[in-house]
C-alpha cells in the first residue's frame, strides 16, 4: 500500500493517528476502568485533581468522578461525531449524486435546497430541532448530520459532473447498465476520496457542535458528555476551574487528532501539493 | 461600478428560491412543533373558557386551512412582520431590532481580527516556508481551530479576569455610568476584547491556512516569474501582485463563514451576556419561544445574504475579468 506508506511519512500523520488511537482506546476501556454510571455521586464534590488517588482527576461541585466522566464522555464524543458524520455523508452523497449525474432541473432543484442549507446557520438550525423536537441524543445526533451535509453534496456534485462523460461512463451506458448501478457503483468509487477527505472536517465540526450544545445544557442531560461537564465546571469557575479545563482540553485533543489524520490523508493523496 | 452592481443583483435574485425553501421550511417547523401559540398563551394565563379560546384561535388565523395560513406568513414576513413573541410579549421584530447592532458588532470585530492576523501569520508562514516558523504558525493554526470557544472564552475568563483582574468577565459596557463619546467607545471595546477574541480564533485559524496556500500557490504562477525577471524587488511583488490575488480566496471566505460566526455567537453571547441576536435565540429555546427563535434564524438568513452580496461586490472590484471587462 503505496499511500498508506506515504501517509505514515507525515509526522502530522502519524501524531494525528497515535492521538485519535489513544483517545479510541479511552472510549473503549471506559466500561473496564470505570464501570457503572459516571454520571452517579462517588465521593466528597469538589476535590482537586491529584489529591485523591481515588479521583485522579478529582471531583465536579455533584460529587462526580471526572475522570470517570472523562472516559465514558470520549465513547459518547466519538460516537455522536462518527454517526453524525456518516448521516451527513449519506445525504450529501446521495443529493450531490443524483443533482450531478441527472443534471438540469433536477440539478436546479437540489442546488436550491442546499443553497437554503447554507445560508441557514447551522447551530442555529440545532437550536431549532432541539426546540422543536427535544433533545434527545437520537435528535441531536440526527440533528447534526442534517445540519452538516450541504458541502459534501457540492463536492459530490462536482466529482460527478466532471465524471459523468468520461468514457468508462459512456461505456456503462451503451451497454445497458441501470442509472442507479452508473451512479453508485460506476461513478462513486471514483468520487468518494475528497468525500472521504472531507470527512474529517465534519467529524470535527460534528464534536464541536454537540458538545457546545451540551455546553448550553441543550444536549442530553442524561448522557455523559464533554460538553455538559464543561457547562457544569462553569457554575464553579471562580474557585475550581479545573472542573470546566479538563473536560475542554478533551474536546481539543480529539478535535485535533481528527484534523491531523485529515490533513495526513490529504497529503498522502495529493503529494504534488506536499512537495512545494 | 455599474456593471458590479448589476452583477451582484443578479447573484441576488438567485438566492430568492432559496429563501422561499428556507421559509416554507419554517413553516413547517413551526407545525411539527408540539402546541401552538395560543396553547403557550394559554399557559402563561392558567387557562381560559372555550369560548375565549376559540375566539384567540380565530384571532391568531389558527382556524383556517395549513395552506392559507402559510400564505398568510409568508406575506407577513414579506412585511417583516415576525409575529408577537408569546414570552415577552412584544412584536418579535423590536426585540431582533434591539439586539442585532450587538450582534453586528461583536461579528465585524471579530472577522476584522481573524482576517487581519490570518492574513498576516498566512504570509510569515508562506515567506518562511517548511521552516520552524512555518511549523510553529501551522500548528498553533491547528490547535486554535480545534479548540471549542467556549472553553477558550471560560479559561480566558479565568485567567484575565478572575486571576490577573484585567478584563471584565461579561457585560456590554459598564452598567450605571452613562458615558458618551469617546469614553463610551473604549468602555465598549474593553467588554468587548475577550468576546471578540475567542470568537475570532477558530476563523483565524482558516484564513491563516488559505492564506498560506494560496500565497504559494501564486507564487508559483508565470506572472511573478515575469515581474522577478523584470527586477521588482519580492517585497513590490508580493504586494503590487502576490497579494491582490491571493486575496480572492480569502475574500470568498467571509461570505461562507458569516453563517458559522453567528451560530458561534450564540455561545459567546451566551458566556459573557452579551445582549445581541444569539443571546435571544438561546433564550427563546430555554424557553420555548418557537415564534422568537425563528424570526432569529430569519434574520440571520437575510443577513447572510446581505454579507455575501457584499462580498461578491469586493470580490468583483479585486477581479475586473468577472464583470467581463
Amino acid at each position: 500500500m503505496a499511500i498508506l506508506k506515504d501517509y505514515f511519512r507525515s509526522p502530522i500523520a502519524r501524531i494525528g493517528t497515535i492521538l485519535l488511537l489513544l483517545i479510541i482506546i479511552i472510549a473503549l476501556s471506559a466500561d473496564w476502568f470505570f464501570p457503572g454510571n459516571p454520571l452517579r455521586l462517588a465521593g466528597r464534590p469538589l476535590q482537586w485533581p491529584f489529591t485523591n488517588p481515588k479521583f485522579i482527576l478529582g471531583t465536579d461541585q455533584a460529587g462526580r468522578n471526572i475522570a470517570a466522566q472523562l472516559f465514558h464522555g470520549a465513547k459518547v464524543s466519538l460516537i455522536i461525531g462518527l454517526i453524525s458524520t456518516f448521516i451527513a455523508i449519506i445525504i450529501g452523497v446521495v443529493i450531490g449524486a443524483i443533482s450531478g449525474f441527472y443534471g438540469r432541473w433536477v440539478d436546479d432543484i437540489l442546488m436550491r435546497l442546499t443553497e437554503a442549507f447554507q445560508i441557514l446557520p447551522n447551530f442555529l438550525l440545532l437550536l431549532v430541532a432541539v426546540a422543536v423536537f427535544g433533545s434527545t441524543i437520537n435528535i441531536v445526533v440526527i440533528a447534526i448530520g442534517v445540519v452538516s451535509w450541504p458541502p459534501v453534496a457540492r463536492l459530490t456534485r462536482a466529482e460527478f459532473l466532471s465524471l459523468r462523460n468520461r468514457e468508462f461512463v459512456q461505456a456503462g451506458k451503451t451497454i445497458g447498465m441501470s442509472s442507479t448501478r452508473l451512479m453508485f457503483k460506476e461513478i462513486l468509487p471514483n468520487a468518494l476520496p475528497p468525500v472521504i477527505m472531507y470527512a474529517s472536517v465534519i467529524l470535527s465540526t460534528a464534536i464541536l457542535m454537540e458538545s457546545a450544545l451540551a455546553f448550553l445544557s441543550l444536549s442530553d442531560p442524561n448522557i455523559s458528555s464533554w460538553g455538559n461537564l464543561v457547562g457544569n465546571g462553569r457554575l464553579v469557575l471562580r474557585q475550581q476551574w479545573y472542573v470546566s479545563a479538563i473536560p475542554g482540553i478533551a474536546i481539543l485533543l480529539t478535535v485535533l487528532s481528527a484534523s491531523l489524520v485529515g490533513q495526513g490523508i490529504n497529503d498522502a493523496l495529493n503529494p504534488r501539493l506536499k512537495k512545494r | 461600478m455599474t456593471h458590479i452592481l448589476t452583477l451582484a443583483l443578479r447573484r441576488l435574485l438567485t438566492t430568492i428560491p432559496a429563501l422561499v425553501i428556507i421559509l416554507i421550511a419554517l413553516f413547517l417547523l413551526l407545525q411539527l412543533a408540539p402546541g401552538d401559540t395560543v396553547d403557550a398563551l394559554l399557559a402563561q394565563i392558567g387557562g381560559a373558557e372555550s369560548s375565549v379560546i376559540d375566539e384567540m384561535r380565530h384571532q391568531y388565523e389558527l382556524d383556517q386551512s395549513t395552506s392559507s395560513r402559510l400564505i398568510n406568513y409568508l406575506w407577513r414576513l414579506v412585511h417583516l412582520d415576525l409575529g408577537q413573541s408569546a414570552i415577552y410579549n412584544k412584536p418579535v421584530s423590536h426585540m431582533i431590532l434591539e439586539r442585532l447592532p450587538a450582534t453586528l458588532l461583536l461579528m465585524v470585530c471579530a472577522m476584522f481580527l481573524a482576517f487581519t492576523f490570518g492574513t498576516i501569520l498566512g504570509i510569515l508562514s508562506a515567506q518562511k516556508v517548511n521552516r520552524w516558523q512555518d511549523t510553529l504558525i501551522s500548528i498553533l493554526g491547528l490547535i486554535f481551530y480545534s479548540t471549542p470557544s467556549f472553553w477558550l472564552a471560560l479559561m480566558g475568563i479565568v485567567f484575565f479576569s478572575i486571576y490577573l483582574n484585567w478584563l471584565p468577565p461579561s457585560g456590554f459596557g459598564s452598567i450605571g455610568e452613562s458615558l458618551t463619546g469617546i469614553s463610551a467607545f473604549f468602555d465598549i471595546a474593553w467588554y468587548l476584547i475577550l468576546p471578540t477574541t475567542t470568537l475570532a480564533l477558530v476563523y483565524l485559524a482558516i484564513y491563516l491556512r488559505i492564506m498560506r496556500a494560496s500565497l504559494l500557490e501564486v507564487s508559483t504562477l508565470d506572472f511573478v516569474k515575469t515581474s522577478k525577471a523584470k527586477g521588482l524587488s519580492s517585497r513590490q511583488i508580493l504586494v503590487n501582485h502576490i497579494l491582490r490575488n491571493a486575496m480572492l480566496p480569502m475574500i470568498t471566505l467571509i461570505g461562507l463563514q458569516a453563517g458559522t460566526m453567528l451560530g458561534g455567537s450564540v455561545v459567546i453571547e451566551t458566556i459573557f451576556a452579551i445582549p445581541g441576536l444569539g443571546r435571544l435565540a438561546y433564550d427563546s429555546v430555554v424557553q420555548r419561544d418557537l415564534n422568537t427563535l425563528l424570526g432569529v434564524v430569519f434574520v440571520s438568513a437575510i443577513l447572510v445574504i446581505i454579507i455575501n452580496f457584499i462580498v461578491d461586490m469586493l470580490y468583483a472590484k479585486l477581479d475586473p475579468r468577472i464583470t467581463g471587462h
